[in-house]
């Protein structure tokens, strides 16, 4: 199969109902997203493919043939982060921080279709994003700082 | 009070292993210094086990793990400080096992006393225990042990450093040491020229460490105390933070198990025949009570192993959930007491004069289920072993993975990562010992083997099952007595039995947060109940506070609202220690306690104190058309010095998430053995959208340094309870709460 990671053509020979998530980490070293449940119950893989958050746990290699994928490592890195990042680094949300990939791509995502997300918008964009830590007061402050910086931009 | 008396008829946990180790060892082997782990080469300075300087840079060894809670920033800061560097400028590391990183923290839950009992007894018994923590060199993350541990220790490896550094310079330089000053990884000499640290490496390296350093007052902190940017935000914001799970190796082969979920269970026989031919399968290796599989890709290895047909033997424990509960029924007798904690006034007499309120309260099975899965890499070669996992005990790794490869615990090289959470679940050792089986197999192939999450919720040793039986009495609005009694099996012992080690002696955390409540209540006994062990169990974020915290304050709070008393007010009036009356009356005030909530509202209000920190939260709920909604959370909690207030709120903040979620929605329980829940939708603790608003206060009038990130559990579901009832008149008296109300 072929697909586009972080803007580059990658070529992968995996059987067709090998997850996306098991193809980013062990077949192209993509670590930044993460395995937490396998069954789209956490979020931890949110990767955006076509634009969209999906959760790469559920997305089988057949159908990111052909598609685009964004990972965390390609939505901005340290050096240039994306407008979401830096709201997260702005408010320090991690504490284990595992769950966190997944909850930047979410809250991008969500940025995207809903530029101005109101409490109860983000309360629902981000629920499938489960934090075992619990720094959801944190993420709802890092989205609203995040929506300002992406305007302003 | 006779504590002498009464101490030498018990043993205690950690404390009976100080006295006897106090005795047979003496204290000059507790005052000699571990042999340093860190190895300086030619021209590099190493001053203790926490500071290196080389011409390259600054190493600073930071041995507790990161599991989440910012250890790594927090001790890398304790440092700095004394060293006069800003954190950036040094690399950090975990260091490697040693009984150097020994903690001595872990005696303050050893020892039976109240927290802010200052006695020499007490003192003595603390140092004592200390002492042998010390000397067998426990080294480990846990029981919110780290600031506590590490706050003299090292600002006194960083005074050490910087004072030995200046003593190098005025050698080189001829400035006398008093003229010298430091700041930012540099010395200045008075004439404003400056040598950076880095330069003086190989001078220092010459000098014997000058240990003779006084700390600095607080006053002159400008780090400690300050807010600070984690040094794993970045990373953590930008999906570059490594785990264990992320590990890579060349060669490296992927690798999952599943062993008996009937935990400790035998595998009878297990038929591989349709996996040998699955794509990337490379091979299938029994392992103690299961099987794993090895593959070139995870999720090839983790198909696989769930494609094997396996048998498995029955549960060392009962099969269904029933029995346990009639075993914790069974336990309030006499044969079964493992210790009364508490007896002020005379319990039986105040009982058989009044109108006793019976109250009973249980807490179910609880998994860990931190986000990363558990998961181990290991590498065999010529009788040496290399690990790499995020573990809390890396002695205990060394050791346990030295018992499966048979070779010595030297043998065994640990390089401890950062976790993706663990609240306890990485106190345990399966997943070491099994990839340490399959790499046995394979020597000279680095071998990382990740859980499926459905192997991970199945072999989790849960938080201790638990329950309480109580008798109160009320007169004139007044508490005036209590005989609280708790029952449950050992978490300690299950724990340390599982590493082989026998722990005598009563178990503190059946009754923790109980027999310690901060109150002067007239007639007050508390008495713990071992239950016999039934499924493993295991440490569990705030451990035995987390059941007995909940039993205490809920049942007391049934009694204050029997009685018609404000649970502030009550509380004020029984509270004994001014620190704790501090936090109460601060919550107070925050929460505007006493004001009209207006219609379709409760308020409920918890004080616990746990590993030292007296902590007091008041929630307020609202019934919506959707059900019930947690609004806000107001706590307090003294934890004698704040040590990041960023960090603090932080984990604060994730306490009462961690708290509130699992004490809503979720349990775990068996059937056939086996646990019922099997991956997040069916235990899912908290999510966002019944996050309450967590308004913290951090209070610093403690006399002693406190851990934070166990302390904000307690108080968490008792306070709900208590904002329940005022809510709905109805109290649950059992976790998780959605058996009996619907939330938003």
């Amino acid at each position: 199969m072929q697909l586009t990671v972080n803007g580059e053509l990658r070529e992968v020979d995996v059987e067709d109902d090998m997850p996306l998530l098991w193809v980013l980490r062990d077949e192209l070293g993509l670590n930044g997203t993460k395995f937490g449940c396998g069954i789209a119950q956490c979020g931890a893989c949110t990767v955006h493919m076509d634009g969209l958050a999906v959760r790469s746990c559920q997305v089988s290699a057949a159908t990111a043939d052909g598609a685009d994928i964004v990972t965390i490592e390609g939505l901005g890195t340290p050096d240039a982060m994306h407008a979401v990042q830096a709201a997260w680094a702005e408010h320090q949300v991690a504490q284990c921080g595992y769950c966190q990939s997944g909850q930047i791509m979410q809250a991008a995502s969500l940025l995207d279709l809903n530029p101005e997300p109101s409490d109860s918008d983000i309360d629902i964009a981000m629920g499938g994003n489960l934090c075992r830590c619990g720094t959801y007061p944190r993420i709802r402050a890092a989205v609203k700082t995040a929506a300002v910086k992406l305007k302003e931009a | 009070m006779g504590r002498l008396k009464t101490i030498g008829r018990r043993s205690f946990l950690i404390g009976s292993t100080a006295v006897l180790g106090g005795v047979a060892f003496g204290s000059f082997m507790v005052a000699r210094p571990h042999a340093n782990p860190v190895v300086a080469g030619p021209g590099e300075a190493v001053f203790n086990p926490f500071v290196k300087l080389t011409s390259d840079g600054i190493t600073l060894i930071v041995p507790h793990a990161d599991i989440g809670q910012g250890v790594q920033s927090s001790q890398a800061v304790l440092i700095a400080e004394e060293l006069d560097i800003e954190v950036e400028q040094a690399e950090l590391s975990f260091g490697e096992p040693s009984p150097a990183y020994y903690n001595t923290a872990f005696a303050e839950e050893g020892v039976p006393f109240m927290s802010f009992d200052e006695s020499a007894m007490a003192e003595t018994m603390r140092d004592v225990a200390g002492g042998v923590l010390k000397l067998i060199g426990i080294q480990g993350t846990g029981g919110s042990t780290s600031m506590p541990d590490q706050f003299e220790k090292l600002r006194t490896a960083g005074a050490v450093a910087r004072e030995t550094i200046k003593a190098a310079a005025a050698k080189r330089t001829g400035v006398p040491v008093e003229q010298l000053k430091t700041a930012k990884g540099m010395v200045e000499l008075p004439d404003g020229s400056t040598i950076a640290y880095t330069d003086l490496a190989e001078d220092a390296s010459g000098i014997a460490p000058i240990t003779n350093v006084t700390l600095r007052d607080p006053s002159e902190w400008d780090k400690v105390g300050k807010p600070m940017m984690r040094t794993d935000t970045l990373a953590k914001s930008t999906g570059t933070q490594n785990f264990g799970i992320d590990i890579e190796l060349d060669g490296m082969v992927y690798a999952s198990v599943r062993a008996n979920p009937r935990k400790g269970g035998e595998m009878l026989d297990y038929d591989a025949s349709a996996v040998e031919a699955m794509r990337g399968v490379q091979s299938i290796v029994p392992v103690m009570n299961g099987v794993a599989v090895v593959a070139d890709n995870t999720w090839r290895a983790i198909k696989a192993v769930n494609s094997i047909d396996i048998n498995w033997g029955e549960a060392p424990y009962p099969a269904e959930m029933d029995a346990h509960w009639a075993e914790l029924e069974a336990s309030f007798v006499e044969e079964r007491l493992d210790q009364e904690w508490r007896a002020d006034g005379d319990t039986d007499a105040a009982l058989a004069a009044g109108t006793p309120i019976s109250i009973e309260n249980r807490a179910p099975y609880v998994a860990h289920q931190p986000l990363e899965p558990l998961n181990a890499t290991v590498l065999v070669e010529e009788g040496k072993v290399t690990v790499w996992t995020g573990h809390q005990m890396p002695r205990f790794v060394q050791q346990e993975v030295a018992k499966v490869a048979g070779v010595t615990a030297d043998d065994v090289t640990f390089f401890n990562q950062f976790s993706g959470g663990s609240f306890g679940h990485r106190l345990e050792f399966e997943p070491v010992r099994q990839a340490t089986e399959v790499a046995m197999t394979m020597p000279g192939t680095p071998v990382k083997l990740t859980y499926s999450r459905e192997e991970d919720f199945l072999q989790d040793f849960t938080r201790q099952i638990a329950m309480s039986k109580a008798e109160g009495v009320i007169e004139d609005g007044q508490v005036t007595a209590l005989s609280l009694d708790i029952a449950c099996p050992s978490v300690i012992a299950s724990q340390m039995g599982r590493t082989g080690q026998n722990v005598p002696g009563p178990d503190s955390q059946i009754v923790a947060g109980a027999w310690n409540m901060p109150y002067d209540i007239p007639n007050l006994r508390v008495r713990g109940y071992r239950v016999p062990e039934l499924a493993p169990i295991s440490s569990w974020r705030s451990v035995g506070a987390s059941h007995a915290g909940f039993f205490s304050e809920n049942t007391l709070d049934e009694l204050i609202r029997e009685a018609g008393a404000d649970p502030m007010e009550e509380r004020l009036r029984l509270v004994n220690h001014p620190v704790h009356r501090t936090v109460l009356e601060t919550v107070a005030e925050m929460s505007n306690w006493g004001e009209d909530l207006g219609p379709n509202r409760g308020r409920g209000l918890a004080l616990v104190e746990s590993f030292g920190v007296p902590t007091a939260e008041v929630i307020d709920v609202t019934m919506t058309d959707q059900g019930i909604k947690i609004d806000t959370v107001y706590i307090a909690a003294d934890v004698g010095k704040v040590i990041d207030p960023i960090n603090f709120e932080n984990q604060v903040q994730g306490g009462v998430v961690w708290a509130l979620g699992h004490a809503i929605n979720s349990q775990v329980t068996y059937s056939d053995g086996m646990a019922q829940q099997t991956n997040y939708h069916a235990a899912e603790g908290m999510r966002i959208y019944q996050t309450p608003e967590i308004v913290v206060k951090g209070l610093e009038n403690g006399s002693k340094i406190r851990g934070v990130g166990e302390p904000p559990v307690p108080p968490a579901a008792p306070a709900l309870a208590s904002a329940l009832f005022d809510l709905t008149g109805e109290r649950p008296r059992e976790m998780p709460f959605n058996k009996f109300f619907d939330f938003v």
